[in-house]
């Protein structure tokens, strides 16, 4: 019996040490935000300076813009931190959430092969380039998972005039997967697909791909931050999160923003100070 | 080449360095998926049993629908506790998304079917063999149940086994469910796929390598307790 007196003390010495993290006792908050900002390392590089600030610790959830946006609908999280204008004002306008503040922004790539088989680079701006890669039905991959870049790459199509989704399956391929399961099989394709910046730039397995269109105004990719609307949802912490907000948007957290860097390259650009206060 | 053999360089330098951050990612890993194991058990055993021993109407619809959980996706089973747990959901209020708990209830979910399909099928056929014996001692089924379980104890430790592989190896519910938050639900598969998502496959790899390793040395652990057990009881 002794032999069993043992294994009883083992899983009861675990359960007794998975139970901490389940009963609040440490001060935190949960916050859904995307791929782009989490995978890129932003959120690790920043996060701690405001958790040795306030105490409060920050866990987040990396998903995509549409998945982050019904989180917070649900109440799941305590702030939003995404990147797709019409969504976020949708979310506000709708009562889900208490005000969007502008945070950073950085931009979107058209990346590709670097034999460059629909000859884009040459395009040198993004309608261009979309409607090149139709014309020569090169392979293009599409997140097609209702993400932002998701979002932002169907308004390009859009733009272009062409009806994408009657190509889908053929040239125009969505993997419904997430940014980076999306690079790595544009990778093993040969494939072009749009790329937000933060994530391209941390992504390691990208011999053989290069960017190929940058730098356009239709490649802006503006984020914002919003507290979950505790009106909507009382268990939300609103104290802490608009803590966070206020932080964010701060000289410091700011600052932080603008120093974090993949190989060198600034990320993300803050710009929080130009619209405070609308 | 180079990646597959970066990989086992990486696993080797993350183990030999004792990363602090791989320590609690395996502990964690280990936490849930034996927790759950235990919990799946607990439910399992005596619901195999109960399933093969007792007669009663709608009996053969029970073992098909416990044979065909075995097969239950994942992705699905994190779904519904998803959608059960979240503050939206019918269970919100304890706000238990997105926790070790989440996790560890979703594995149960996993596991049990495939611990009670299998018991079912392990003392039914021993069942069938000590029946007339049993019977003659003046036992029914339902006083048979201890004996049948004890009797068949080596067999159905490799089935908490079989369990406790399909816990510790599968990631679409924990990820679902538990989020892959660093230092909180974060365990070895869903830091798989995040290394994955980073495009450096070579640390993927990696991880996977020591998760193979640790699922391992649970089933030589396994295997030495069963060892020393029949040596010291025959």
């Amino acid at each position: 019996m002794k032999r069993y007196f043992f294994t009883l003390s083992i899983l009861a010495a675990l359960f007794l040490s998975i139970s901490p993290p389940t009963v609040a006792q440490e001060k935190f908050i949960t916050i859904a935000s995307t791929t782009s900002t989490v995978n890129s390392g932003l959120m690790d590089a920043i996060n701690p300076l405001f958790e040795k600030k306030t105490g409060i610790k920050v866990r987040m959830l990396s998903v995509g813009t549409g998945q982050a946006v019904r989180l917070a609908r649900d109440g799941d999280v305590d702030v939003l931190l995404v990147h797709h204008r019409p969504s976020e004002d949708k979310f506000v306008a709708d009562g889900h959430g208490v005000k969007r503040y502008d945070v950073m922004y950085n931009d979107f790539v058209i990346v590709g092969p670097e034999e460059d088989p629909a000859k884009i680079v040459s395009v040198g701006e993004a309608r261009g380039a979309m409607i090149r890669i139709a014309e020569s039905k090169s392979l293009f991959l599409s997140r097609g998972d209702d993400s932002g870049t998701h979002k932002r790459e169907l308004t390009l199509w859009g733009m272009a005039g062409i009806d994408i989704a009657g190509f889908s399956g053929q040239w125009y391929r969505e993997t419904g997967s997430g940014m980076g399961a999306t690079l790595n099989a544009a990778f093993a394709m040969g494939a072009y697909t749009l790329a937000d910046r933060g994530t391209w730039l941390s992504f390691r397995n990208r011999a053989g791909m290069a960017v190929m269109v940058e730098g356009d105004p239709p490649l802006h990719n503006p984020y914002g931050i919003m507290l979950v609307n505790p009106a909507k949802h009382p268990h939300v912490k609103a104290a802490m999160g608009q803590q966070y907000i206020d932080w964010i948007v701060s000289p410091q957290g700011q600052a932080a923003i603008a120093a974090f860097t993949v190989e060198g390259q600034q990320l993300f650009h803050p710009n929080a100070r130009q619209t405070q206060g609308s | 080449m180079t990646d597959i053999g970066n990989a086992f360089i990486q696993a080797f330098e993350l183990v030999v360095g004792l990363d602090p951050d791989l320590a609690e990612i395996v502990l964690l890993s280990l936490k849930v998926s034996l927790l759950a194991v235990f919990l799946a058990t607990a439910i399992g055993l005596p619901l195999g049993a109960a399933v093969a021993l007792f007669r009663f109407p709608g009996r053969g619809g029970v073992i098909v629908l416990l044979n065909a959980l075995m097969g239950l996706p994942p992705v699905v089973v994190g779904l519904v506790v998803y959608l059960t747990l979240s503050r939206a959901g019918p269970l919100g209020v304890f706000g238990l998304l997105f926790t070790p708990t989440a996790m560890i209830i979703a594995q149960v979910l996993l596991v049990t079917p495939i611990i009670a399909a299998l018991t079912r099928q392990v003392i039914e056929d021993l069942w069938s063999e000590y029946e007339e014996q049993l019977r003659s001692l003046g036992a029914g089924p339902a006083r048979a149940v201890p004996a049948l379980l004890w009797d068949g104890r080596y067999t159905l430790l490799t089935t908490v086994l079989a369990g406790f592989g399909r816990a510790s190896a599968e990631v679409g519910a924990v990820m679902m469910v538990g989020g892959n938050i660093d230092h909180v639900t974060r365990v070895m598969t869903t830091a798989i796929a995040l290394e994955v998502s980073k495009g450096d496959l070579a640390l993927a790899l990696g991880l996977g390598v020591i998760l193979i390793v640790l699922s391992g040395t649970v089933n030589a652990a396994a295997f030495m307790l069963k060892e020393a057990a029949i040596r010291k009881h025959g």
